[in-house]
C-alpha cells in the first residue's frame, strides 16, 4: 500500500532522528529482558541448584547464610559442625541418607569441597538429575580428585592430570601444600550449577593436606611424606555441613527440630526451599528496584519517541496539506502518525531483541564463570514475548497524542501549505 | 472511507456558490462570496492580490471548510449534505489541486507523487487504469524526461518540473475539475508559458474546468474568463 511505503520513506527521510529514537527503543527494551533474563535466570539458576535434599545442617547460623556457603559456594562458614555430631545425626532412624561438606581450601581459584562417594550418589540438581561422569571415576584413592567441568575446561586438566590444591580461598593459593600431589581422577559432566567450579576430593584427603598445618599455619620444620600420610588416621574432627535425606518427608520436620535442639553443640537445620524463599524475599526488594528502574528506562525512550515524532510535525505541515489536498481526511493522517510510531516501536523491539540476544550470547558465558549465574542461550521467551508486544503497543498508545495533534493541524491547515 | 459517492451530474455548472459566509476561528478573519459560477469546461483566472481571501475560497471549494451560511456546488453536488469524511472523498475523485510550490513529498520519486493522486480515489485509479501506465504517460505528456529522473526523490527536480509533476498529479485519473493556487508564481516567463501549454492541453483533451488563482495580469489572455477577487470576494479583518 502506497500509504504505508510513504510513511516508510517520511521515515527514512528523517533518518537521523528516526535512528537515534529507534535506538534509544532498542537500548531501552534490551536492557529490561535483560533484567528480566538475568531475573528469572537466577532463580532458576538458584532453584535447580539443589534437588532432592530435605535437609541442611551445619553450625549454626543464618538459614539462608548456611544455604548460600554450602550448596552455592557463595561466602565462608563462620563454624564448622564436628565430626561425633554429624555422625550422631546421621544414625538417627529417620535419616535416608547423608553427604558431608568440608570445605575452606581451594585451586586455582577454584573451591576444594571434601566429601564421600554418598555424593555423587545422593546430590542432584534440576529437577532432580544425578551427576554424571563425562571422563574417569569419582575420587576413590586418597589423593584422587574429582573436577567439575568448568574446572577441567578452564584449567585444561585431563584425567590422570597431577593438581595441586592449595590452603585458603584466593585465585593464588600463598600457602600451598604442595607435599600432597593430587592426581585428576575423573570430570563432570557440565550441570550449570557451583559443582561445574568444584574440585571434590575425599574427606580424609582435606585431613592429609592439614597434617602439617595448624591454625592456618605451617608447622615449622615438620614435613611428613605422602607415604606416611597413608598410614594415619585421617577421620576428620569436624565438616563444614551436611546434605540430609530423610526416609520419609514427614519426618523432615521431626529431624529438623532434633538437629536445632541438639544438646552437644549449636546446630542448625535448614529446608532448602525455605531457604530459598528466604532469600527470594531478601533480594526481592532489590529485584523489584531493578525491574523498576528498568521499565522507567523504557517509559523514558517512549517519551522520547512521543517528543520526536511531535516535534517532527511541524517540519511535515507541508506533506499534510498534500495529502488533505488529494483527499486524506485529517482521520488519515492521525492514522498515519500512529502508525509511525508504530513502526517505529516495532523497529525499537526489533532492535532490541537483537542486541538483548547478542548480549547474552557474550555475557551469559561470563556471567556463568564470573557469578554461577546459568543464563543459557535461548530465543525469547513466551513471557519475554508478551513483553515485547506489550511494548510496541505502549508505543502505539504513546503515538495516539501526537497523533491527535497531526489531526488538529490538519483540521486547521486544511490545504494551506506552511513551512 | 467507505462513504457514498454521490454521481455528479453533468449538466450542473463546475463550481456554484451562492451567499456563502465564512469566518475562521479564532482570527476573526471573514469572506463573503454573493454568487461566483463556474462552467463545465471553463478555464477561468481570477485575479488578486494576496491575503484577499483566495485561498479561503479555494478550501471552500475543496471541501476543506465548510461555510456558516450559503450553498456551495461543484459538479452539481451540494457539499454541505456531505460529512466531512465524504467531502475528503469527493475532493480525491473529482478535484486536482496545484499548489504555488513545495507541491512535492520531497522524499518520494516523481511517479510515486504521481500516483498519490490516487491513493484516495479508487474511482479515479480505476479510470487511471494501471496506474503506473498512466502516471508515466502523464509525465511524458507534461515533458519530464523519461529515465531514472522519474524514479528519484522529486527533491532532485527543478521547480519548473516540480510543478509539471504536480500538474500530472492533479490531472491523473481525470478529474473534473482543476484547482491551482498561483501554480505559476515560482516560475520564470518562459517556464510559465510551457506550464500553462501543457496544462492546457491536458485539459483540452479531459474537457475539464480550470479555476486559477493569480496576482499575475499578464495571465488573463489565455483564459476563458478574468475575475477580479474585488468583484466576487468580500473580506473582513477581525472586528
Amino acid at each position: 500500500m502506497i500509504l504505508l511505503r510513504l510513511t516508510g520513506r517520511s521515515i527514512a527521510n528523517r533518518w537521523a532522528t528516526a535512528l537515534l529514537t529507534v535506538l534509544a527503543l532498542a537500548v531501552s527494551i534490551a536492557l529490561f529482558l535483560g533484567v528480566e533474563r538475568v531475573r528469572t535466570g537466577a532463580r532458576t539458576s538458584f532453584g535447580s541448584t539443589i534437588s532432592g535434599t530435605d535437609l541442611i545442617v551445619g553450625a549454626r547460623s543464618g538459614g539462608v547464610q548456611l544455604m548460600l556457603y554450602s550448596v552455592f559456594r557463595i561466602g565462608n562458614a563462620t563454624n564448622n559442625m564436628t565430626w561425633e555430631s554429624y555422625r550422631d545425626i546421621a544414625g538417627q532412624p529417620e535419616v535416608a541418607w547423608t553427604v558431608p561438606l568440608s570445605l575452606g581450601d581451594s585451586h586455582r581459584g577454584f573451591r576444594v569441597l571434601g566429601t564421600t562417594e554418598a555424593y555423587f550418589e545422593h546430590y542432584r540438581f534440576r529437577g532432580g538429575q544425578k551427576l554424571t561422569m563425562r571422563a574417569g571415576e569419582p575420587f576413590s584413592d586418597l589423593f584422587d580428585a574429582t573436577l567439575g567441568a568448568d574446572v577441567a575446561e578452564t584449567l585444561g586438566y585431563k584425567v590422570g592430570d597431577p593438581i595441586v590444591v592449595a590452603h585458603g580461598l584466593g585465585a593464588i593459593g600463598f600457602t600451598r601444600h604442595e607435599d600432597m600431589p593430587f592426581r585428576v581422577s575423573g570430570i563432570l559432566e557440565k550441570t550449570g550449577t557451583p559443582v561445574d567450579r568444584t574440585v571434590h576430593v575425599s574427606l580424609a584427603a582435606i585431613e592429609a593436606i592439614h597434617v602439617d598445618w595448624q591454625s592456618g599455619a605451617r608447622i615449622p620444620g615438620q614435613s611428613t611424606g605422602a607415604d606416611a600420610v597413608r598410614q594415619m588416621d585421617l577421620t576428620p574432627k569436624s565438616i563444614t555441613a551436611a546434605l540430609v535425606g530423610v526416609t520419609s518427608k514427614l519426618k523432615t520436620f521431626k529431624l529438623q527440630r532434633f538437629i536445632n535442639e541438639y544438646p552437644e553443640e549449636p546446630l542448625l537445620a535448614v529446608l532448602p526451599g525455605v531457604a530459598l524463599q528466604e532469600l527470594w524475599s531478601l533480594i526481592g526488594v532489590a529485584e523489584t528496584a531493578l525491574a523498576g528502574v528498568s521499565a522507567m528506562v523504557v517509559l523514558t525512550a517512549v517519551i522520547g519517541m512521543m517528543a520526536a515524532i511531535l516535534s517532527s510535525l511541524a517540519e511535515r505541515r507541508r506533506e499534510m496539506a498534500i495529502l488533505r489536498s488529494v483527499g486524506a481526511g485529517p482521520g488519515t493522517i492521525a492514522l498515519l502518525t500512529v502508525l509511525e510510531a508504530a513502526l517505529l516501536s516495532l523497529a525499537g523491539a526489533v532492535a532490541g531483541t537483537a542486541l538483548f540476544l547478542t548480549g547474552l550470547a557474550v555475557a551469559g558465558p561470563l556471567a556463568d564463570q564470573a557469578f554461577g549465574l546459568y543464563l543459557p542461550f535461548t530465543l525469547p521467551t513466551a513471557r519475554e514475548a508478551a513483553i515485547l508486544g506489550i511494548f510496541v503497543l505502549a508505543g502505539i498508545v504513546a503515538g495516539l497524542f501526537p497523533a491527535l495533534r497531526a489531526y488538529r493541524i490538519s483540521l486547521a491547515d486544511g490545504m494551506t501549505i506552511r513551512q | 472511507m467507505a462513504a457514498p459517492h454521490p454521481r455528479p451530474d453533468d449538466s450542473s455548472p463546475a463550481i456554484a456558490l451562492s451567499g456563502v459566509q465564512f469566518e475562521w476561528k479564532g482570527t476573526g478573519f471573514r469572506i463573503a462570496v454573493d454568487a461566483f459560477q463556474v462552467a463545465r469546461g471553463e478555464r477561468v483566472l481570477l485575479l488578486g492580490p494576496s491575503g484577499g481571501g483566495k485561498s479561503t475560497l479555494l478550501g471552500l471549494i475543496c471541501g476543506i471548510s465548510t461555510p456558516a451560511e450559503g450553498k456551495i456546488e461543484i459538479l452539481g453536488t451540494d457539499l454541505s449534505t456531505l460529512s466531512s469524511a465524504q467531502r475528503d472523498r469527493f475532493r480525491a475523485e473529482h478535484i486536482g489541486v496545484i499548489f504555488q510550490m513545495f507541491n512535492l513529498l520531497p522524499y518520494a520519486s516523481a511517479l510515486e507523487n504521481v500516483r498519490l493522486g490516487l491513493a484516495f480515489a479508487p474511482g479515479r485509479a480505476r479510470r487511471a487504469g494501471g496506474d503506473a501506465d498512466a502516471a508515466d504517460v502523464l509525465l511524458t505528456r507534461l515533458d519530464l524526461p523519461e529515465g531514472k529522473m522519474r524514479h528519484r526523490p522529486a527533491s532532485g527536480l527543478s521547480t519548473g518540473q516540480q510543478q509539471r509533476v504536480a500538474a500530472a498529479r492533479a490531472l491523473i485519473g481525470g478529474p473534473e475539475l482543476i484547482v491551482a493556487d498561483e501554480p505559476t508564481s515560482a516560475l520564470d516567463g518562459s517556464s510559465q508559458e510551457r506550464f500553462l501549454d501543457l496544462l492546457f492541453a491536458q485539459l483540452d483533451s479531459l474537457g475539464a474546468s480550470l479555476l486559477m488563482v493569480s496576482h499575475d495580469e499578464r495571465l488573463a489572455s489565455r483564459f476563458d474568463r478574468v475575475v477580479r477577487t474585488t468583484d466576487v470576494l468580500r473580506t473582513e479583518a477581525a472586528a
